[in-house]
C-alpha cells in the first residue's frame, strides 16, 4: 500500500465511521440508468435551473426592486435625465456599469428560455413514449406543475426590469386578472395595492420571483428526481429489456462523468449564445410609462400561445347586474388555458380509464404503436402552435408582407379546423408505419436486387431482418377494446350504461391498429 | 532658375511632372464642370412651375387628374404642399408600383431636379407645407437624443416599434422602418402625414422636438448592438425562434453525441 492510498483510505474511513455513508454510496453509485439521448432532455432543464440560480443570485446584488421614481444619471446617454423607476435604473446599471453585468443578464434570460424549451421537449418525450403510465402518474403531475410554475416564474422575471415591454406585459396580466367575473377587479386591486401601476407590484413579484417560486421549484425538482430514483428509469424496448430490469450503465463512473460534462456543455452553450446574441435590450425599450406602447410588443415564447389566443378572440362582452364580463379575455386568457393544463395533468388517468390498463409499465412505447395517444399529442401541439403563430402575427405580417387580419382569420379558423386534421393524419401515419413494420417482419427488407429465375420470372430479393430487430417490431402488446356491458345479467339496463358506452367507444378507437405479426403469421409465411 | 534646372534630369522629375499635370487638369475640369450640390429647397427655388406641370401631366395626372384635383383612385393634391411631393416622390413611393395596400419605398423614378419641379408645381396650386431647408434641419446642433427617444416612444413607437424598425398595421398596411431615412424625409413625414400616418403639426411636436426625434433616430441607426447580434430589434419573437432552432438544436446534438459514445 502506497502512502497515498493509505491517506485516501484513512480519510474515507474517517468519513464513513461518522456518517455510515459507505453502504449507501455503494448501493446508489452502482444504480443503473439506461442510455438514450432523449433521456437527457430533462437534464437540460435541470442544468438551466442551476444556471438560473447562479446568474439570478448575481443579479440580485445590484437590482433594486422598487418603483420609486428616480432621475437617470448613469452611463447610457440616450436615457440621461429621464424619470424612471429604481428597478429600471438599476437594471441599466447592471447592464452598463457592473462588470460582466450585461453578460449575466443575458445568460439569465437565455437560460430561462432554455429552461422552458427543455421542459417542453422533455414533456413531449415523456408523453409520446408513454413514460407517464403507472407508476409515474404523480411525477407527470409534478412535471406539469413545474411547467406551469415555469411560465409564471419566467413572466415575473420578464416583468421585473420595469422597461416598456415588461410594463406592457404587466398591463395585460392585470387585464386578465380583471376579467375574472365579479372578483377580478378586487383581486387586481389587491395585487397592485391600488390602481395600476402603483408602487407595490414590482417589490411583490420580486419576492415571489427570487424566494417563493425558486423554493417551490427546488422542492418539486427534488421530489421529481427522487421519484425517478425510486421508481427507476424507464427504458426503450429491445432484446433483453423487460418490465423487471433496467439495461444500462452504472451511475458511477459513467453517468457521473456524462451528466457532469453535460452540465458544463449546457452552461457553455448558454453562455456562448448570451455572449453573441442580444436578449431583452431594455435600454432600447425605454422606461415604462402607461402612456407608451411599442409596435410588436410580445411576451417571451412560452407565453406567446396565450397572447395568440387573446389576440384572436372576437370582441365579446356582456353587461349584467352592473358587472361587465369580458368574454374576449376570460375565454382565451383563463378558461382555455385552464382546460389545456387540466387536460394535460389528467391525461395519464384519462388514458388508463380508456384502456382499462392498471398495470405497471417500465418499458416505453414506440409512438407509432399507440396511434391514438400520438395523434392526440399531435392535435394538442397543433392547437398550441396555431396560437403561438398568432401571438407573433404582427411580426409575421411585417416580415413577410402579409395582412395581420388574414393571419388572425387563418388562426381563428385554423385553431378549430387544423387540430382534428392533425389527429386524423397522425393516426393514419402511425397505422401505416405499423403496417410497414409488419411487412418488414414478414418479408424482410428490400435489397433492390432483381433476380431472373430459370423459368423467366423476375423477383426482387428480400433480406431477412435480424432477430433483434424482429423482436423490437413484435414485442409490443396489442390489447383489444374493452367490452363493457350496457345491460346487466338480469337483462336490465345498467345505471352506468351511458358512461360505459362512451368508454367503450373511445376504447374501440384507441384499439385501432394494424395487427402485429403473430406466430401464426410466421408459420403461414414459411409454407410459401 | 539654376536650382530648378539642376533637378531637371532627376529621375523622379518625369513622374512628378505627370502627377502635377494630372492634378492640374483634374482640378480645372472639376471646377469647370461642377454643379453646386444644392439642397432640395434650393432646387425647388430654381425650378420652374411649367416644367413641373409637364412632368405632372406625363407621370401623375392619369391618377391624380389633369389639374391635380384627384379622382376615384387617388387623392387631390391641391394644398398638400411641396413637402408632401418631396416625401412621396423623392423616396420613390410615387409613382406607385401597384395599387395594392400602400406605396412602398423604392428607387426614385425622378431626378432631384424633376422632383423639385413637381414640388414647385404642386405648391403653386395652393399653399401647403414647404420643404424644410437645411438651416431648419440642423438636428446635430438643435436636438437632444434623450428627449427625442422619449418623444419617439410617446408618439411613434406604437407603429414604428421601439427601435424604429417598423411594424404591422391593419389589412396589410404597415409603418415602415425609419432606419436609413434622410432627415428631410423624416421631417416631411411628420408635417404631412403620408398614408396611414397622422400629421404631427408644430403645435403637437414643435420643430425643435422634431429635430430631437430625428437626432434620436440617427443615433439609433448608428448605435452598436450592445448585447451582441441584435436579432432584428423586434422583441422576443426572434429570441424565441433562436432558442427553438439553434439553441436547443445544439444541445440535442450534444445529447445524441453523449448517448452515442457509451456504446
Amino acid at each position: 500500500m502506497t502512502a497515498r492510498e493509505r491517506i485516501a483510505g484513512n480519510v474515507a474511513n474517517y468519513v464513513d465511521e461518522r456518517t455510515g455513508a459507505a453502504a449507501w454510496m455503494k448501493k446508489n453509485l452502482n444504480k443503473v440508468f439506461p442510455d438514450h439521448w432523449s433521456f437527457l432532455l430533462g437534464e437540460i432543464a435541470l442544468y438551466s435551473f442551476i444556471i438560473l440560480l447562479l446568474s439570478g443570485t448575481f443579479l440580485t446584488f445590484w437590482f433594486d426592486p422598487s418603483q420609486r421614481e428616480v432621475v437617470y444619471e448613469g452611463a447610457y446617454q440616450p436615457l440621461s435625465g429621464l424619470k424612471m423607476s429604481a428597478a429600471y435604473a438599476s437594471t441599466l446599471h447592471i447592464s452598463f456599469e457592473v462588470r460582466g453585468g450585461l453578460l449575466m443578464r443575458q445568460i439569465h434570460h437565455w437560460a430561462a428560455l432554455f429552461f422552458m424549451v427543455a421542459i417542453v421537449v422533455h414533456l413531449l418525450r415523456v408523453y409520446f413514449t408513454g413514460a407517464f403510465r403507472k407508476p409515474r402518474e404523480f411525477n407527470w403531475i409534478i412535471g406539469v406543475g413545474l411547467l406551469t410554475l415555469g411560465i409564471v416564474e419566467g413572466f415575473l422575471g420578464y416583468s421585473l426590469p420595469d422597461d416598456l415591454l415588461s410594463g406592457t406585459g404587466i398591463r395585460i396580466a392585470e387585464a386578465i386578472i380583471q376579467a375574472v367575473p365579479v372578483v377580478g377587479t378586487y383581486i387586481a386591486f389587491f395585487a397592485f395595492g391600488g390602481a395600476f401601476p402603483g408602487e407595490a407590484f414590482i417589490p411583490r413579484i420580486f419576492t415571489v420571483h427570487v424566494l417563493l417560486l425558486p423554493g417551490i421549484f427546488l422542492a418539486l425538482i427534488t421530489v421529481h428526481l427522487m421519484l425517478v430514483w425510486y421508481q427507476k428509469h424507464t427504458q426503450y424496448p429491445g432484446p433483453g429489456r423487460t418490465e423487471k430490469n433496467v439495461v444500462g450503465y452504472p451511475l458511477f463512473p459513467v453517468y457521473m462523468a456524462k451528466a457532469g460534462g453535460f452540465f458544463f456543455i449546457v452552461f457553455g452553450v448558454t453562455t456562448f449564445i448570451a455572449a453573441v446574441a442580444s436578449i431583452n435590450p431594455i435600454w432600447l425599450y425605454g422606461p415604462y410609462t402607461p402612456g407608451q406602447i411599442s409596435a410588436g410588443s410580445q411576451p417571451d415564447w412560452y407565453m406567446g400561445w396565450l397572447d395568440g389566443l387573446v389576440r384572436m378572440a372576437p370582441p365579446l362582452e356582456t353587461h349584467a347586474f352592473g358587472h361587465t364580463i369580458s368574454w374576449n379575455i376570460l375565454i382565451p386568457g383563463l378558461i382555455v388555458p385552464g382546460i389545456m393544463f387540466t387536460g394535460l395533468a389528467l391525461y395519464p388517468f384519462i388514458e388508463s380509464w380508456i384502456t382499462g390498463d392498471k398495470r405497471e409499465h417500465h418499458l416505453l412505447d414506440r409512438p407509432r404503436n399507440v396511434p391514438n395517444r400520438t395523434a392526440t399529442g399531435a392535435m394538442a401541439l397543433t392547437f398550441t402552435l396555431v396560437a403561438l403563430i398568432n401571438g407573433g402575427n404582427d411580426i409575421i405580417a411585417q416580415q413577410f408582407h402579409l395582412s395581420i387580419n388574414q393571419i388572425m382569420w387563418f388562426s381563428r379558423i385554423g385553431i378549430i379546423v387544423l387540430p382534428p386534421i392533425a389527429f386524423v393524419i397522425t393516426k393514419r401515419i402511425c397505422i401505416s408505419l405499423q403496417r410497414a413494420d409488419r411487412e418488414l417482419v414478414l418479408h424482410g427488407k428490400e435489397t433492390g436486387r432483381l433476380v431472373r429465375l430459370a423459368h423467366g420470372e423476375f423477383i426482387e430479393v428480400h433480406e431477412e431482418i435480424s432477430p433483434e430487430k424482429k423482436w423490437l417490431l413484435t414485442s409490443h402488446e396489442q390489447s383489444g377494446p374493452l367490452e363493457l356491458p350496457e345491460i346487466d345479467k338480469a337483462g336490465v339496463r345498467r345505471t352506468d350504461a351511458i358512461r360505459n358506452k362512451i368508454r367503450s367507444r373511445m376504447s374501440v378507437a384507441n384499439a385501432e391498429v394494424a395487427p402485429k405479426v403473430s406466430a401464426q403469421d410466421l408459420k403461414e409465411i414459411e409454407h410459401h | 532658375m539654376k536650382r530648378l534646372s539642376k533637378y531637371r534630369r532627376h529621375r523622379a522629375a518625369a513622374p512628378m511632372l505627370l502627377v502635377l499635370a494630372l492634378l492640374a487638369i483634374g482640378t480645372t475640369f472639376s471646377v469647370a464642370s461642377a454643379t453646386p450640390n444644392k439642397s432640395a429647397l434650393a432646387l425647388a427655388r430654381s425650378a420652374s412651375i411649367e416644367e413641373g406641370k409637364q412632368i405632372f401631366l406625363k407621370g401623375c395626372s392619369s391618377c391624380h387628374g389633369l389639374n391635380a384635383e384627384g379622382g376615384a383612385i387617388a387623392p387631390s393634391l391641391i394644398g398638400v404642399g411641396a413637402a408632401s411631393v418631396d416625401f412621396q416622390v423623392a423616396t420613390g413611393r410615387m409613382p406607385m408600383a401597384d395599387m395594392s395596400t400602400q406605396a412602398m419605398r423604392k428607387k426614385p423614378v425622378y431626378t432631384p431636379e424633376q422632383v423639385a419641379a413637381l414640388a414647385v408645381y404642386v405648391a403653386s396650386l395652393a399653399p401647403g407645407p414647404a420643404i424644410p431647408g437645411d438651416e431648419l434641419l440642423n438636428y446635430e446642433r438643435d436636438g437632444s437624443v434623450a428627449d427625442g427617444g422619449e418623444l419617439f416612444r410617446n408618439n411613434c413607437a406604437m407603429c414604428h416599434n421601439f427601435a424604429g424598425q417598423g411594424g404591422a398595421l391593419t389589412q396589410g398596411k404597415y409603418a415602415p422602418t425609419v432606419m436609413g431615412v434622410e432627415p428631410r424625409h423624416i421631417y416631411e413625414a411628420m408635417i404631412t402625414g403620408p398614408q396611414s400616418m397622422p400629421v404631427f403639426s408644430d403645435k403637437i411636436i414643435t420643430p425643435e422636438e422634431k429635430l430631437s426625434i430625428i437626432k434620436w433616430i440617427k443615433f439609433a441607426e448608428s448605435e452598436p448592438a450592445l448585447g451582441g447580434a441584435s436579432l432584428g430589434r423586434v422583441g422576443p419573437v426572434t429570441e424565441g425562434l433562436l432558442v427553438w432552432t439553434l439553441g436547443i438544436g445544439i444541445l440535442i446534438g450534444v445529447a445524441v453525441w453523449l448517448a452515442m459514445k457509451a456504446r
